[in-house]
Order: structure tokens, then C-alpha cells, then sequence
């Protein structure tokens, strides 16, 4: 049977990331692996992860953060290794040595999925192994002191794109990488942020029963690098999500579906205020880079709209 | 029932793949492994094998799927040359790391630049140092007899180490030969079942591979990785003994040619010694005491066993096919000098490099070496340590 996905029944289940990992307080990289492996509940699972903050925090010498087999290989290459896992596993099962329905699971951040391990994701998807690869976005390189990543928002302040007197911070667009994977033709990619923890869980269990391979790709606050509270890691993704920052959607057999749309959308001040990395934005004179950026934002969501209703079922004309 | 063919050292490693029949093989093409992989793909396709494939997209991936698939917990292999092995380097030492078995022919090959697809060692020496063991193989024979004890060495329990099957591009993996095939009954049996040392995959025992490791304790790990090695030469003797019941061929950790009663002698790796050896018969027949030692263990590296065989001679010459930037010598020579340098009495040393990108190594220039030779043992003076041979004018 499986569980439901309330707080009650999943209260009980077990915690298959535990507590003691090195990971700061209030980093939102364990909440979203803590909800995946919850909504995972019901298989057992493997999962590699590449490096970055949560593996160097997660499993040092003897200690362990993860109940469930885990791999670390390198930064680059999680889906790759995971491809040798699963394809392992496929072996086994066919000659009989394994019967049980295990699920894989890839985690990484975004450096180690926009950048350096494109291609081993790139190619694991096409290879069509049957894997849910999850990034947690948090929007640049945060183990090794926040560098700028292909995910990195535009304009803003990361150590190696500091916000200064001739350069406002990111001058580049962020990498949409949710769209790219769609255009891999697999059968599910979706985007979930942890504020929306039904609507994350619901998309890791929907990826979890369907075969072949899976992208999440999850919106993954981190207080060191935003240079924001400790406490703020759910408001602040909330505030992705209803300023359409961070569209709320997935892409099931090429069909987009947008599964929460903000009921007032937000202007993109809301969100940025609340964060260090944007604050040379509010000085004076810097207001259209502001407008710039929710231009962009904007521009986004009226595509993402676009798209969606592409696919909506059809009104019967009279 | 010995078969003997006549077939490529590449076909003749693919049909050692498909008597193994490992569970997992990665592939990526590359001059001149790819020929490799691909029959070994054929083999697949046609069912004479229920090995899973997964064609990656970079040699990067490969090696990085091996290490998911070998700590999954089966049999795996993969191969590569040149560039292939470059881009493979990170990952080498992770495999090594966590003790993973896997087994990877090597069929050798320059590295750019300037890009060439030749034959040369530079690629595998530039890998010596990644935890890897090294067998390298003279011919397509030893290159088939090397792979399938690779297995047993790899998967032995005291080791569980990834080694590399070195042999030389086109001079062996394209050229036809005569192999005499073991009966695919008797390698099964040899290789065995394999037993899996903590599998991912045993979801009831939770297991964490590639924790971090700080200051408090890489060093200890690294001194108990270390102590592994020491089991290695152990381990290749016995399996390489049980070969032997299989096949009747012998292999030791090298080859010594001719050694025993010798003044001066040549320390070869892979192809080149086969047309030494017949060079050093001739000199013989004119009276010269010459012999040869082929390593075929090199990593890890017997200095011990090397250096007593080779420190009652007078000269000797090592002969590398790779060279290293930075003026250095080439790697086998500091190797054999390593080996050497504690005795009291030994040969003197010089170093000459060959074969770079394939450039043919000819009896000429194995008997231009021993002619340099009986001058350094007559005279004990030494005209250039280090020099490239077969150069163009
Ligand atoms: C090949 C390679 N290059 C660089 C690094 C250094 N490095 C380790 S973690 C990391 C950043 C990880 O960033 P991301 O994937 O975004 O995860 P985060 O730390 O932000 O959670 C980098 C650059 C490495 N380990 N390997
Ligand atoms: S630096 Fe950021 S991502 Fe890394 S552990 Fe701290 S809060 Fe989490």
C-alpha cells in the first residue's frame, strides 16, 4: 500500500536522512532531501550524490547522514555513476540475483548539474536510464564560497561576479535548465520548491512510478550565499514561487502543466530585498536593473502561461 | 581443448570479455581500442553474452559508470587508450580508492599534442601513479592470457583493486596473429563466480561510498591503501600459476630473456621486447653475452625482484616508449634505477627513448643498443645517459 501523503502518515515513517549532518543551520539542502526520501518511502532507494555542500556534510569518515546506500564518486559525474548503479542493477535482476524494486536517485547542486556535470546528465538522460536526478538549486557554488554558476540569477553579488562599481553582480541570463532537460524528450521534469512540500512529494512519487529518466529540479535556499536569516529558508521560497521567480510546474510526456499558480503574482522586489546578494540593486540610480530583472521574470512566466494552455484540452467551440 | 586462430589482439581481448562475460561493460570509441568494444558489442547484440552495455557519452562517464556499477556490486570492464585514459584520470583514482575491481585494457597510444593515433606508452604512464594495477602484455597471447587473470587479480579478496591490461596499438591490436583460445568452459571456471564486498545494492545493509576524510585520518587511509599493494605481486604469482595448469603458458611478474649468465642487458616493455629478443639471439650466436628483462607487473612495481635480476650485469639500457616533459628521464628507467640504487655492486645505466606515435622500432636499433653496450661494459664510460634512437635526419 502506499503511504499518503499527509503529515500524519508521514510522521511516522522513518527519517532516512538523520539528523547530525554538518550542514549550516538553517540550509535548506536537508529539508529537500529529507522530504524526497519521505515521499520515496515506500521503495528502497539509492542515491549518489555529487560534490558539493550537502555530500562534504553529509558523510564524514564513519558517520553517516544517509540510511539508504549512498555514493559519492565526484563533482561532475553523479548521473553517470548512477547510470553504473542502475545498469547494475538491471544486470543482477535479469540473472536473478536481485528481485527487490529498487529506485535510483541522483542529487546534486546546480554547479554540479548546470556546469560541470551537463554532459553526464545530458547523457544519462538520453541513454534513458531509469533514474530521478534532483538538483537543489541554490543558485551558485556554496562549498567552495559561493562562485557564480550557470544557475546564478542575473545581477546577483557572488565572489567571482561581485557586484561592483563598473559590473552590478551576474551580467549573464540563468541558465533555464528545467527547459533544457524537457527538450530532452524524457518523460517527466518538473520544478518544486520546498514552501510547496505536497506539491514537491507529489512530483518526487509521480517521477518515482514512472520509468526511464527523471528531472526535479528543486528550489534550495542557502543563508551563507543569499546572505540572508537563518530562518528564512521556506519564506524565501515561497516568495520564488509568487513572484514567478520560481514557476511551480512539470513537463509529463511533453505536456506542461503548471501545478501552483501564486494567486496575486508578487513583484520580484519582494523577493530580492530579502537577500544580501541583491542589496546593491536598491541603492539609487540601479532601478532598471530591477525592472530589468523582472522583465525577465515576467517575460518567463507569460511563456510558461504560453505553453501551458498549448496543451490544455480544448474548449468545444459553438 | 585449445583453439588456435589467427585474429587481431583486439578481437582476441574481446573474445577473453566474452568468456569472462562481465555483468556491466561501459564503452566509448577511441583509436585503436574502439575495435575492441565493438566486437565485444556484437557479442552482446547476438545474445552470446548477457552483459549489460552502457554507451556513454565521454570516457569521463565511463570510468565514473564503472565505479557506480562495480560498487553496485558485479563484474565490470570497460577499455580505452590515449586521450581516453586522459580524460579517465580523475576518476582512476576514485576507482582505486574505494577498492572497486574493475577490469580496463589499455591498448596503448601517444597523447596529444600534437595528435597522433599511433602507439607510444605515454598514456599509461601518465595513469601509473592512480592506484591501478598495470600487466602489460608483449603480443595478442598475452594481451587474451593477461585479461582473464586481470579478473582474478582485481576480484581477489585481499586486493579488490582495478588493473589495467596494457598492450601496444595497431603493432598488436590490429595486427593478425596466432592465438591459441582457451575453451570458454575452462575461463568461466577460472574467473568463477563473483563475490560481491559490500554491495550498494544490499538495500537492507546500507552502505556510504566516498565519504570525505579530513586531516584527522586521509593520511591513515592512505598508509592502509598503501599496504594493499604490498599483497599484489603475491596474488599475481599464484593466479598466474594457476594459469599455467589451464594453459601451460608461465608468467611471472617479468620476463627474464636470456639474463642469467648475461653482462649487459635491455629492460623493454610490451611489443618491442619480441623483436629484442630476436636481436639478442643473434649477438648470442656471435658470443655476446646479452639478455633481456620485460616487465609485465608494473605497478605495482617489483624493485626488489627487478634489482636482483638485474645487478650482477655490467651495462644496461632501458628503453622507454614514452618520454616525460620537463627533461626527466623516461618512467621505466627511473624505475629500474630505483631498483638498483641500493646495491653496492651494479650495472651501469643508460636510458633511450623509441617509438614515439608508432615510429617502428627496428633490429637495427636493438643491436645500435647492444653495440653501445659492450662499449659501456668495456670501457665503463658512458657517452650520452639519456637520447632519443631512430630519430630523422
Ligand atoms: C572537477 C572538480 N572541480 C572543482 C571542484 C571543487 N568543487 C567542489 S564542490 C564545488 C561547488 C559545488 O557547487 P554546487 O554543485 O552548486 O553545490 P553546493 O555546494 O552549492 O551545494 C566545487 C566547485 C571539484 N570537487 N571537482
Ligand atoms: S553554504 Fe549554503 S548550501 Fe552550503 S550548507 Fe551552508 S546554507 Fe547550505
Amino acid at each position: 500500500m502506499t503511504t499518503p501523503l499527509n503529515l500524519k502518515e508521514l510522521s511516522k515513517k522513518e527519517l532516512r536522512f538523520t539528523a547530525g549532518h554538518r550542514l549550516c543551520a538553517g540550509c535548506a539542502a536537508p529539508t529537500v532531501v529529507k522530504m524526497i526520501l519521505l515521499a520515496a518511502c515506500d521503495y528502497p532507494v539509492v542515491v549518489a550524490s555529487a560534490t558539493g555542500c550537502l555530500e562534504v556534510s553529509s558523510c564524514i569518515s564513519t558517520y553517516t547522514a544517509w540510511k539508504v546506500p549512498w555514493i559519492h564518486n565526484a563533482f561532475e559525474n553523479a548521473a553517470a555513476t548512477l547510470s553504473g548503479v542502475e545498469t547494475m542493477y538491471r544486470a543482477l535482476k535479469k540473472q536473478g540475483k536481485i528481485d527487490k524494486d529498487i529506485k535510483f536517485i541522483a542529487i546534486s547542486g546546480d554547479g554540479g548539474t548546470y556546469d560541470i556535470g551537463f554532459q553526464s546528465l545530458s547523457g544519462a538522460m538520453e541513454r534513458w536510464h531509469n533514474m530521478l536526478y534532483v538538483c537543489y538549486d541554490n543558485g551558485a557554488y556554496m562549498n567552495t564560497g559561493i562562485q557564480r554558476s550557470g544557475a546564478t540569477p542575473t545581477f546577483a553579488d557572488t565572489t567571482t561576479c561581485p557586484a561592483g562599481s563598473v559590473i552590478p553582480g551576474k551580467p549573464q541570463h540563468r541558465k533555464d535548465l528545467t527547459r533544457i532537460m524537457a527538450a530532452h524528450g524524457i518523460p517527466y521534469v518538473a520544478q518544486a520548491s520546498p514552501s510547496h512540500w505536497p506539491d514537491l512529494m507529489k512530483k518526487v512519487r509521480k517521477a518515482l512510478e514512472i520509468e526511464g529518466p527523471k528531472f526535479i529540479n528543486v528550489f534550495t535556499p542557502c543563508n551563507r550565499g543569499w546572505r540572508t536569516r537563518t530562518d528564512d529558508a521556506i519564506l524565501l521560497s515561497r516568495l520564488a514561487v509568487e513572484t514567478c521567480f520560481w514557476p511551480l510546474y512539470e513537463v509529463e510526456n511533453g505536456v506542461t502543466r503548471i501545478t501552483v499558480k501564486p494567486k496575486e503574482k508578487k513583484p520580484i522586489t519582494e523577493f530580492l530585498k530579502a537577500q544580501g546578494r541583491f542589496k546593491h540593486l536598491f541603492e539609487p540610480g540601479k532601478e532598471k536593473l530591477i525592472e530589468q530583472i523582472q522583465e525577465m521574470v515576467d517575460k518567463n512566466w507569460e511563456r510558461l502561461l504560453k505553453e501551458e494552455e498549448m496543451f490544455a484540452p480544448k474548449q468545444e467551440t459553438q | 581443448m585449445t583453439k588456435i586462430v589467427a585474429v587481431t589482439g583486439n578481437e582476441a581481448v574481446a573474445n577473453a570479455f566474452r568468456q569472462v562475460e562481465p555483468d556491466v561493460c561501459a564503452a566509448y570509441p577511441i583509436t585503436p581500442q574502439t575495435e575492441l568494444m565493438q566486437r565485444f558489442a556484437a557479442f552482446v547484440s547476438n545474445g552470446q553474452v548477457k552483459t549489460e552495455m552502457i554507451l556513454v557519452e565521454s570516457e569521463h562517464s565511463a570510468m565514473s559508470a564503472c565505479v557506480g556499477a562495480a560498487a553496485a556490486g558485479g563484474r565490470v570492464a570497460t577499455a580505452t587508450s590515449s586521450q581516453g585514459l586522459a580524460l579517465m584520470w580523475e576518476i582512476l583514482f576514485i576507482a582505486s580508492g574505494l577498492r572497486l575491481p574493475i577490469v580496463m585494457p589499455v591498448v596503448n597510444r601517444a597523447l596529444s599534442a600534437p595528435i597522433n593515433i599511433h602507439c607510444d606508452h605515454s598514456d599509461a604512464m601518465g595513469a601509473r601513479d592512480s592506484g591501478w594495477i598495470q600487466l602489460w602484455s608483449e603480443n595478442a597471447q598475452e594481451a587474451y592470457d593477461n585479461t582473464i587473470q586481470a579478473f582474478r587479480i582485481a576480484e581477489h579478496m585481499d586486493i579488490r583493486l582495478p588493473v589495467m591490461v596494457c598492450y601496444d596499438g595497431f603493432i598488436i591490436s590490429h595486427s593478425i596473429e596466432r592465438i591459441e583460445y582457451l575453451d570458454d568452459e575452462v575461463v568461466k571456471n577460472f574467473v568463477g563466480e563473483y563475490k560481491p564486498l559490500y554491495p550498494l545494492l544490499d538495500v537492507d545493509n546500507p552502505k556510504s561510498y566516498g565519504p570525505l576524510i579530513l586531516t584527522d585520518l586521509y593520511h591513515e587511509v592512505r598508509k592502509a591503501h598503501s599496504e594493499v599493494y604490498k599483497k599484489v605481486p603475491q596474488v599475481v604469482l599464484e593466479v598466474a600459476k594457476e594459469f599455467e595448469k589451464i594453459s601451460g603458458r608461465g608468467y611471472g611478474l617479468f620476463e627474464s630473456y636470456r639474463l642469467e649468465d648475461a653482462e649487459i642487458g635491455i629492460v623493454i616493455l610490451n611489443s618491442a621486447a619480441g623483436t629484442t629478443k630476436d636481436v639478442i639471439d643473434e649477438y648470442r650466436d656471435k658470443g655476446v653475452k646479452v639478455g633481456l628483462l620485460k616487465p609485465r607487473l608494473f605497478r605495482p612495481f617489483p624493485y626488489e625482484e627487478v634489482g636482483n635480476a638485474l645487478k650482477h650485469l655490467k651495462a644496461v639500457c632501458v628503453l622507454d616508449r614514452a618520454d616525460a616533459f620537463g627533461g626527466s628521464f623516461g618512467p621505466l628507467y627511473l624505475d629500474i634505477a630505483a631498483s638498483l640504487c641500493n646495491f653496492k655492486e651494479k650495472p651501469i645505466l643508460i636510458n633511450r627513448i623509441y617509438g614515439l606515435g608508432g615510429r617502428d622500432y627496428m633490429p637495427e636499433h636493438a643491436g645500435q643498443v647492444i653495440e653501445e653496450l659492450i662499449e659501456i661494459a668495456k670501457t665503463g664510460k658512458v657517452k650520452v645517459l639519456k637520447e632519443y634512437i631512430g630519430v630523422r635526419e
